[in-house]
């Protein structure tokens, strides 16, 4: 991380310190999570799902399956946990500007909309080849008053769109705040991201234990917790409350892309080794040089080489497994919570559906699995569309 | 002595300030560089620096970055532009410090790297993404192989952190003119960097060498002349590359040439 950035890191860290022990922030965030945000979000039991499972499992009953809806929350994701948050801190550090990186887009939503909220000004950076696939999501940003420059450079993606952020910052240090959209980059981003993302695993917690009280359970815990990962914010958020939960069963998906080789995914967990990038040391994909690899995924949202430094370290201790799952079985989840539940997940969140599909499948009926529901499909269906026309599917000719 | 620190020693004992210019390493081709080493050495460069090519400089404006992506889409790599500063070292009067990414260092491994520099005849790195909290290792894994470490102080940095920057260098400091990337854009230095040199001979004996934003004969002068800044060297980087990526290939050495004897100008 180069040095000019370490000052406003340290003074991120010391205004973050200060509002998490301020009573006020607290009152504040917590009042705008719910009547703002529309926290809490509610826990759903997908029955239909389920039910599937055991009939692909060839099984008589499979793990019952609850969708923890992220998807309900405003602006249609997880990711304005944290930029409500984080926009609360920016007007505490006295600064009037905001930059963000956005890959599907829904960071860049998330974080035009708490700007426009707390009357802050919003730049949002955007790989160009992004833009062109959640196209829908530039407008809403628009809409909201945020400008949106495309970045042309690299892969023209995510990861590129953070490095161009982070020159912004460089040279705005002063009078601006780069709200970061997941728990990667530098500390003290990878803590405040968990920290404001946590509340959904604290919810499905108490959710959990109060639906199995309405049946006459006393069970408090699910057996298994499942998320996509991409930089890994909204899995982040389900773990982390139940990390010292030894019972629960953790697992995050990661984007299997077309296949294992360097290129075709964006799987650092699964198929990278430890690397330097934005400013952590983590799980990364880069050539045997440090040149950080090109990446792949169906989905914006997880098309970025690294992933939280968090992860990493939960993968190496042996509490989380993560796995990938591919782009057509993500794509084939996407239409199957759709048609069974009547949810239509963003393709990124579909990740985590089709792991749970499966993994329910494996366990037996009284097991619980509780799948992060990270954010709706709507910006997807285009390029949903499109990939469902190239491989020949049904109805979409 | 290594010969980075000869050669701001014997430039201080000269009362002689110092031109560091920066190349993009394998920009335009690895041709182009072999020919623009001596070249600038021939104009006035006492110490030239080489970019290693990066995937994602994020401290780099766009002259710099463009520069690194063409190189890397052209096959240059690490290995190939330690190849060519070693076919050149031997005729070589200046020094020559790499500027590298500690992504490319922590994933070659630092011993292996900075031995790979060592034989290829490099002088020194400057690690310009490595925090201070993380350069300890680094600066010790280049000392051995006898190579000088160079890390950034920013106008941001307090004075107290800067001591500390400076306590983990050797050769000498990097002193940034200014905060944000490198490039030609946001005005060049001006005479408030003499303040911050003041400062910062304060804490530290080393030489100060300062980067960003130098483009200029007049620029290097407000950086290094002793009624300005009096800084130890200026460090020009994007407004050379711009002048090789400019003249193409083939033309790349006698373009970085003709503007590094301008620049020397700037020294007196």
């Amino acid at each position: 991380m180069p040095e000019t950035l370490v000052a406003a890191l340290r003074e991120l860290e010391r205004a973050y310190d200060e509002a998490i022990a301020d009573d006020a922030f607290h009152a504040e965030l917590d009042h705008l999570l719910k009547t703002f945000v529309g926290r809490a979000t509610p826990l759903f039991e997908a029955k239909r799902l389920s039910g599937l499972a055991a009939e692909r499992a060839g099984k008589d009953g499979a793990a019952r399956i609850w969708l923890k809806r992220e998807d309900l929350a405003h602006t249609g994701a997880h990711k304005i946990n944290n930029t409500i948050g984080q926009a609360l801190l920016t007007r505490r550090m006295g600064k009037r500007r905001v930059i963000a990186e956005t890959g599907a887009g829904q960071h860049g939503v998330a974080t035009a909309t708490a700007c426009a909220h707390l009357g802050l000004d919003c730049t949002v950076y955007m790989g160009a080849e992004d833009v062109r696939r959640q196209h829908l999501n530039v407008v809403r940003m628009k809409m909201m008053g945020a400008k949106v420059c495309p970045v042309d450079s690299g892969s023209r993606t995510l990861k590129d769109a953070t490095n161009e952020a982070m020159r912004d910052w460089m040279s705005s240090v002063d009078t601006t705040h780069y709200i970061l959209g997941s728990v990667v980059g530098p500390h003290p981003f990878p803590r405040i991201v968990r920290d404001l993302q946590a509340c959904i695993g604290r919810e499905a917690k108490e959710q959990f234990a109060e639906a199995m009280a309405g049946e006459g359970s006393k069970k408090l815990l699910p057996d298994c917790v499942i998320a996509c990962v991409g930089g890994g914010s909204n899995a982040a958020g389900l773990f982390y409350p139940f990390i010292d939960d030894a019972s629960v069963r953790i697992v995050g998906v990661e984007a299997g892309g077309r296949g294992p080789g360097l290129g075709s995914h964006a799987a650092p967990l699964s198929h990278g080794s430890p690397g330097v990038l934005h400013g952590s040391l983590s799980y990364v994909l880069q050539d045997e040089d440090g040149q950080t690899a090109s990446v792949h995924s169906c989905s914006a949202g997880l098309d970025y080489p690294g992933v939280g430094p968090e992860h990493s370290y939960w993968k190496d201790v042996g509490r989380v497994e993560y796995i990938a799952v591919d782009d057509d079985q993500a794509l084939d989840s996407m239409l199957l919570l759709s048609r069974m539940e009547g949810v239509l997940p963003a393709l990124e969140t579909a990740h985590a559906v089709a792991a749970a599909v499966r993994i329910a499948g494996e366990m037996g009926a009284d097991r619980h699995i509780v799948i992060n529901c990270s954010g709706r499909g709507d910006k997807d269906v285009d390029e949903a569309a499109r990939l469902l026309r190239e491989r020949g599917e049904p109805g979409f000719e | 002595m290594n010969r980075i620190e000869s050669i701001f020693s014997s430039g201080r004992e000269s009362g002689r300030k110092l031109l560091m210019p920066f190349v993009c390493g394998g920009s335009p081709s690895l041709d182009d560089m072999r020919e623009t080493l001596p070249a600038l050495a021939e104009a006035g460069a006492s110490i030239i620096e080489v970019g290693i090519p990066f995937s994602d400089p994020i401290a780099d404006g766009p002259v710099i970055a463009e520069a690194m992506h063409h190189a890397l889409e052209s096959g240059v790599t690490p290995r190939s532009v330690m190849d060519v500063v070693a076919s050149v070292r031997s005729s070589l009067s200046a020094g020559v410090v790499a500027m590298t990414s500690v992504s490319i260092v922590e994933r070659m491994g630092r011993d292996r790297f900075v031995g790979m520099l060592a034989d290829s005849g490099f002088d020194g790195v400057i690690f310009p993404d490595a925090p201070l909290e993380e350069a300890g290792p680094l600066a010790h894994a280049a000392a051995g192989r006898g190579l000088t470490t160079s890390l950034l102080v920013a106008p941001t940095t307090p004075v107290e952190r800067a001591k500390q920057i400076c306590d983990e260098c050797t050769g000498f400091v990097y002193v940034l003119a200014r905060a944000g990337i490198t490039g030609e854009s946001g005005g060049g230095p001006t005479r408030a960097i003499r303040e911050r040199i003041e400062a910062l001979r304060s804490v530290t004996h080393l030489p100060l060498a300062v980067g960003f934003g130098i483009g200029s004969p007049e620029h290097v002068r407000t950086v290094v002349s002793p009624e300005a800044g009096d800084a130890d060297a200026a460090i020009v980087g994007t407004a050379l590359v711009r002048r090789m990526n400019d003249a193409g290939p083939g033309n790349a050495a006698n373009a970085a040439a003709a503007f590094c004897s301008e620049l020397a100008s700037g020294l007196v």
